[in-house]
């Protein structure tokens, strides 16, 4: 891919991944959110969260399946980051909006809901990633260990998904297709894994 | 900060819902134009046009006196929050679905049938009903289990005063309210397969009797929209909104605790009783706190006050109880 593509295509990534954080600005803006404001802003960011994550979950099982998409790779890091700065306004929602700021109350929260407490796990499984995303952080990590705690990622995605269904009323169903994409995701890591070790057998000595 | 009006004065006085949506308008036009300039209103107005605002079914005025029972000191919540901000599961379970789906509820004619332990079962056309009492304006606050809140100007008269009409025996120590149910009109309820219809919902008698418990017919001095429960329905301002029931189509006197729907659902986290208690909170919700409804996001959060702020009104409902067990 040439440089201007590559170019092209970042700026388009950014644009796309700053659109529903514009779209709040404005609705905020305008006071156009809807009659509960703070809840539509707590699921906007919650909802853009997963959707990123999804996508970041997406681009290592597409370039084993699809070798010409291995340039993908150079978007990961930004889709990744992108989640993470929806988790953080996710939780800066709750923070300030529903908890003004009151640790004790949060600290309540965490302890009494497993909603909250599966949201927290998978923000705080973020966190690192986004702290090690840097190439400093990579070098001084050292590709294995990078590589490993990176797997925290499996963790964030699933306690995301957890906390989805667990804030939903009983009977709502709209968390399924997300569930159903970030599973598909996960499973395809062991099921490429395995068909890679299949296809390399015959080639390799023993 | 929306309506500069004081809430205790008569419905008559109260801005009108079109004049309102007008006020809304504009208000819009300002902030758009000093947020973004004329580009941000040639896109809001784009806006609506893309996606307007669903019906309102809403309707006729109403007659009303003022009532020293209206609560004072709060700022009303726009009619159009009121009516596009629903929970009434017969209608879909999103909060936009009752205004949506509510258009097919035949009102009129309605009757209201009492059953039960009474000298004699009766019926009662709503235009009776409408006509048994002076209506009058209430204010009150509205606390969802949710932990969302409205102020809503309601129209009504004490539900004593009906009850009154109804002559129940001694023996009736309950009382139960029956919402419409047809699978017909309400085919979203069917998709809940786990709540069992029609609504129910009741009271103890004492309860049913305090001044506060309104048999309301309107809202902003008009009749109830459809997905606010017209056309008559029941307001218990100091328990969570789902006690107050819609649409209701039978009233039942019970010498024993009438099943209710949501405790059906989750006894444990809907208890029969519901008062607003920010010091107990068994469902997934923090009920310390609530998010007022139709504010800037960063002016909807606030303190939940106990039995909503009316404990001095229905405290002494309670006392000797143990508000933690009987929740």
């Amino acid at each position: 891919m040439n440089r201007l593509t590559l170019i092209v295509l970042k700026v388009l990534v950014w644009i796309a991944c700053l659109a529903p954080f514009c779209w709040l600005v404005w609705g905020a803006f305008t006071n156009n959110l809807g009659p509960n404001a703070t809840g539509a802003i707590a699921y906007a960011t919650g909802r853009t969260t997963l959707r990123l994550l999804a996508i970041t979950l997406a681009i290592s099982p597409l370039r084993r399946l699809i070798p010409k998409l291995a340039w993908l790779i150079k978007f990961r890091r930004l889709v990744g980051l992108f989640a993470f700065f929806y988790a953080t306004l996710h939780m800066l929602t709750w923070v300030a909006l529903y908890n003004s700021f009151d640790l004790h109350a949060m600290l309540a929260d965490i302890a009494r809901r497993r909603y909250i407490t599966a949201g927290v796990a998978a923000y705080l499984s973020l966190l690192p990633l986004a702290l090690t995303s840097t190439a400093w952080a990579i070098r001084k990590l050292g590709g294995k260990n990078w590589n490993r705690l990176h797997m925290l990622i499996y963790v964030a995605a699933i306690c995301g998904v957890a906390h989805y269904w667990w804030q939903m009323k009983p009977g709502v169903l709209t968390p399924l297709a997300m569930t159903v994409v970030i599973a598909a995701l996960l499973l395809a890591r062991p099921v490429l894994a395995w068909r890679n070790r299949r296809k390399a057998q015959p080639t390799t000595p023993a | 900060m929306l309506i500069g009006k004081p809430p205790d004065i008569p419905s008559s006085e109260i801005t009108s819902r079109d004049a309102y949506l007008r006020y809304l308008s504009r208000r819009r036009f300002l902030k758009g134009a000093a947020a973004a300039g004329v580009a941000a209103l040639a896109a809001d107005r784009l806006g609506q046009l893309v996606s307007p605002r669903t019906t309102v079914h809403a309707g006729t005025k109403l007659q009303t006196v003022p009532s020293p029972l209206t609560t004072t000191g709060e700022q009303l919540t726009p009619y159009d929050d009121i009516t596009h901000y629903n929970n009434f599961y017969e209608f879909g379970v999103d909060k936009g679905d009752p205004s949506k789906n509510a258009g097919g509820l035949p009102t009129r004619p309605w009757t209201v049938k009492v059953e039960g332990k009474v000298a004699k079962p009766l019926t009662f056309d709503i235009d009776d009903l409408l006509k048994l009492r002076p209506l009058e304006d209430r204010v009150y606050r509205h606390r969802c289990v949710e932990a969302w809140s409205m102020v809503i100007p309601w129209v009504g008269y004490s539900l004593s005063e009906f009850i009154k009409q109804c002559d129940p025996l001694p023996s009736a120590k309950y009382v139960q309210f029956i919402s419409y149910y047809s699978s017909r009109v309400e085919k979203w309820a069917g998709q809940d397969p786990g709540i069992y219809w029609p609504y129910s919902e009741g009271l103890r008698m004492d309860e049913a009797m305090h001044p506060l418990t309104l048999l309301t017919f309107g809202l902003y001095g008009e009749t109830l929209p459809n997905q606010d429960g017209a056309p008559v329905r029941i307001v218990v301002p100091w328990k969570y909104g789902f006690k107050s029931a819609k649409s209701i189509v039978t009233v039942r006197f019970l010498d024993k605790q009438p099943p209710t729907t949501w405790n059906d659902q989750a006894s444990y986290e809907y208890g029969f009783y519901s008062n607003v208690n920010p010091d107990v909170d068994r469902v997934p919700w923090s009920q310390k706190t609530e998010r007022r409804i139709g504010l800037p996001f960063y002016q909807q959060n606030r303190t939940t006050l106990m039995f909503n702020g009316y404990t001095d009104q229905v405290g002494s409902l309670y006392s000797g109880m143990d508000l933690r067990k009987n929740y």
